[in-house]
């Protein structure tokens, strides 16, 4: 057992690359839920994404195309929800789960010729002067561009629901449908935007896993990400800085069970395994005792009866 | 004559089975307060919504200051000058009061401006606001003026309201009409929606009358009475309830030194409640909403429990009995919340009927249900008591309120209780609605049953009860003999004087 041969600087800018993909997939569906749709098929998004993005990648040799296509893809898929729920105004829970199943499946299909195939490597930052400082370089200056992006993101939502007349629609919206209605707000099509918004966001995720994280690919390779995901948005209160916050410190315990298991600390590995999880949620429950609720038209079916 | 604000030609819009406006034309004047008239399902309601681009009409056309006026939605009658306070607010709990009047506005300027503006105007017009509030902490009161703010700061040719006094107290009802005063006199057209007559008089210069979604008449309310108003919307006169003098019988339900705490944390606790119930008797309980009225009622249906000798019916205790037990020995009860509690919106009117009905109906045998029967029974009901629906196959939410309000009553008074406790009878309801519920109360008082009426409609309960107390505050007053009670008096057992004599200089 070497405690000391875990190096905190590495550890850090691995937890960064660790958390991202369900940084991605959260904030992406806070938008959604934000509007007032609970959309169960992150995790189906997710893995479609990983597929579209890294047979794309393969084929054309530039991650950049790879990552674009996976946010198309899980948008895609999301088209599929947004046709189960806004149009024929099927059941939230029922279309998500029905999303997550196809999704595995699909993409099953779609990735059997790129098993054990290796994809472009995605190029990270190299600032000659900035990336080489000694701790500040790892862990601020030498990351891939699509983590940086989803900092951005993070930023950027929080912006404009706090601060734009978009946004304030969009929570409207997600507050109560009926008013939004009355006022004149275009309540389905707001939806639809949120919902490929939270497909894309899902999709570039997952491909952050098969392009990045892991570079392979292989059947299932999202392992309940999206679930984690999904949970982390309700423990964060719908609040875009929290999800962040529960996303890294999420991805920061995952890192370090995993340093801690090779580094052979004498407890059992089941218990490592679980610690994120249960640290994540217990910090995140303590955080949301504040009184943020959740948009009271979340998962209820809007139908103009007018 | 000038031209008229906004004319109304020939509008008309059918939905499936229903016209909901048929050939309905009328002129709003400048600076006028026309009131539109009718019934529930007259087809107000609808009208409103083609002017405010809501609802496109089928046929017919709008005219605004002698232009045509076809909004396709809501923004774009905003835009013309049109604006709407809703019957069942439009707005957000969550967000705070100016992110609310942000979201009706086209353009709203920065959030610390429209703060600005919205402390000046709101003061300016007697109904002061704090912008950061959020709006869910907000009274029914309160949040009314949120809408009519959002409205007034769009500067309005035309302000519709619909149904705005419902949810108001006196009070508050007052601040409004100044409020709407002001505005008539600063040029202001306002389309004022209402069933209340009296209110209409007071304020409305100009009345139409809708009735089955067509135009049946004109009048100048303050030139008019109540009753002749009450008749054009009705289509034939109404009927005041009629009671029989009748001799009262033995005492039916006995309630003794009953103290109930709280249920929950924004209940109230019922402190050292008497009273007594003859059969043939009808007693009627007033007072503000709040001050008991739900937990008595809970208490006496069976939903809440309480020691066995509180509760007496025909001398048995019941206290510890719960509501089905009690539906057998005779004490029936209608709550006040349709939806949800008398009624379940979703089911259908036969399963309704089965829910109370099964006990004394004999609907079900050994655990089966007699479905062919409840139907029968829920059929009887809709026929007895004049509910409009096309069956009983329809489901509770989809009848009007007044419509489910005479089913709910009807379906406990023709299982021929021998007590019957009912809150808020006539709640939300038109006047001929109204009208027969009441008669079927007095009709089952005459009948030997014995009647509680808890409602806070002071003239409803002076029209049908015997004797009267109020509940304040958990407490009951000393029920004394409705006829001959004048208003000051009923206004101290209501404020709390607990049979003490006010001095009197």
């Amino acid at each position: 057992m070497d405690i000391s041969a875990i190096n905190p600087v590495l550890l850090v800018a691995s937890l960064m690359v660790a958390a991202t993909p369900i940084l991605l997939a959260a904030i992406g569906e806070l938008v959604v839920e934000r509007a007032g749709v609970l959309n169960l098929g992150v995790e189906g998004m997710m893995i479609i994404g990983a597929i579209s993005g890294f047979a794309i990648a393969v084929e054309t040799g530039s991650p950049l195309l790879g990552f674009i296509a996976s946010a198309i893809g899980g948008a895609m898929l999301s088209l599929l929800f947004v046709f189960l729920t806004q149009v024929v105004l099927a059941n939230q829970v029922a279309s998500g789960l029905a999303l997550t199943l196809f999704g595995l499946g699909l993409s099953a299909l779609m990735g059997q010729r790129y098993v054990g195939v290796r994809p472009p490597q995605t190029a990270h930052l190299d600032i000659p002067f900035l990336s080489d400082m000694p701790v500040l370089g790892p862990i601020l200056f030498s990351h891939d561009p699509i983590l940086y992006l989803s900092i951005a993101i993070v930023a950027s939502i929080w912006a404009v629901l706090k601060y734009t007349r978009a946004g304030l629609i969009l929570r409207a919206v997600g507050e109560n449908h009926d008013a939004a209605h009355a006022l004149g707000y275009k309540v389905v099509r707001i939806r639809i935007m949120a919902i490929m918004f939270g497909g894309a966001c899902a999709g570039l995720g997952g491909a952050y896993i098969s392009l990045v994280r892991v570079p392979q690919w292989t059947e299932g390779m999202t392992a309940g990400v999206g679930w984690i995901a999904l949970a982390l948005v309700v423990f964060a209160s719908w609040k875009p800085w929290r999800v962040l916050l529960g996303a890294y410190l999420f991805g920061g315990v995952t890192v370090v069970q995993l340093n801690l298991q090779a580094a052979g600390v004498a407890i059992p590995v089941e218990y490592l395994a679980m610690s994120p999880y249960l640290i994540t949620i217990i910090v995140l429950v303590i955080l949301s005792k504040d009184k943020s609720s959740a948009p009271a038209s979340l998962g209820r079916i809007f139908h103009a009866s007018h | 004559m000038t031209t008229p604000l906004l004319s109304l030609q020939g509008l008309t819009k059918a939905y499936p089975g229903v016209i909901a406006n048929n050939n309905v034309s009328f002129d709003i004047g400048e600076g006028e307060v026309h009131a539109l008239l009718g019934e529930n399902g007259a087809g107000k309601s609808t009208l409103v919504k083609m002017i405010y681009g809501l609802v496109k009409p089928d046929s017919g056309q709008m005219l605004l200051r002698g232009q045509p006026f076809a909004p396709a939605e809501p923004r774009a009658a905003r835009t013309d000058g049109v604006a709407m306070v809703f019957q069942h607010f439009s707005l957000f709990d969550a967000l705070n009061v100016a992110e609310n009047i942000a979201l009706g506005m086209e353009t709203p300027p920065p959030m610390r401006d429209l703060a600005a503006k919205i402390r000046e105007v709101s003061e300016a017009y007697g109904l002061p606001l704090d912008p950061y509030r959020t709006v869910g902490d907000l009274s029914a009161g309160e949040r009314q003026r949120v809408e009519i703010i959002r409205c007034l700061l769009q500067d309005p040719k035309l302000l519709i309201m619909d149904e705005p006094t419902s949810v108001l107290t006196p009070q508050e009802v007052e601040i409004l009409f100044q409020t709407l005063q002001k505005l008539r006199a600063e040029g202001t057209s306002i389309l004022y929606i209402s069933h209340k007559l009296e209110e209409i008089r007071t304020l409305c210069d100009h009345a139409t009358v809708l009735r089955l979604g067509e135009n049946v008449g004109e009048c100048t309310p303050a030139d008019t009475t109540a009753s002749e108003m009450a008749e054009l919307m009705v289509g034939s006169s109404l009927k005041v309830p009629e009671r029989a003098g009748k001799e009262l019988g033995d005492v039916a339900l006995d309630i003794s030194g009953l103290s109930v705490p709280s249920p929950s944390a924004f209940g109230t606790a019922l402190k050292n409640v008497h009273l007594s119930v003859r059969k043939g008797e009808v007693l009627g309980i007033g007072g503000v909403a709040g001050n008991g009225q739900d937990e008595l009622l809970a208490v006496l249906s069976g939903e809440t429990l309480t020691e066995a000798d509180a509760v007496k019916l025909d001398g048995q205790p019941v206290g510890r009995l719960g509501p089905t037990q009690r539906r057998k020995l005779g004490l029936l009860s209608a709550p006040e919340e349709r939806l949800g509690h008398a009624a379940a919106p979703d089911m259908s009117l036969t399963e309704n009927a089965m829910l109370t009905g099964s006990v004394r109906e004999g609907l079900e045998t050994g655990g089966f249900l007699k479905w062919g029967e409840a139907e029968a029974f829920a059929e009887k009901i809709i026929k007895e008591f004049d509910v409009r629906t096309p069956g009983p196959d329809n489901a509770a939410r989809s009848l009007s309120g007044g419509n489910l309000q005479k089913f709910v009553v009807g379906r406990e008074v023709l299982q021929r209780p021998g007590v019957l406790v009912i809150n808020q009878p006539t709640w939300g309801v038109d006047a001929s609605a109204a009208a027969s519920i009441r008669q079927a109360i007095l009709d089952l008082a005459a009948g030997g049953a014995a009647v509680v009426c808890i409602s806070q409609d002071l003239d409803e309960l002076m029209e049908i009860s015997d004797r009267f107390a109020a509940l304040n505050e958990g407490r009951l007053s000393t029920p004394r003999d409705a006829s001959g009670l004048t208003v000051e008096e009923i206004g101290l057992m209501m404020g709390g004087a607990h049979g003490m004599e006010v001095a009197h200089v």
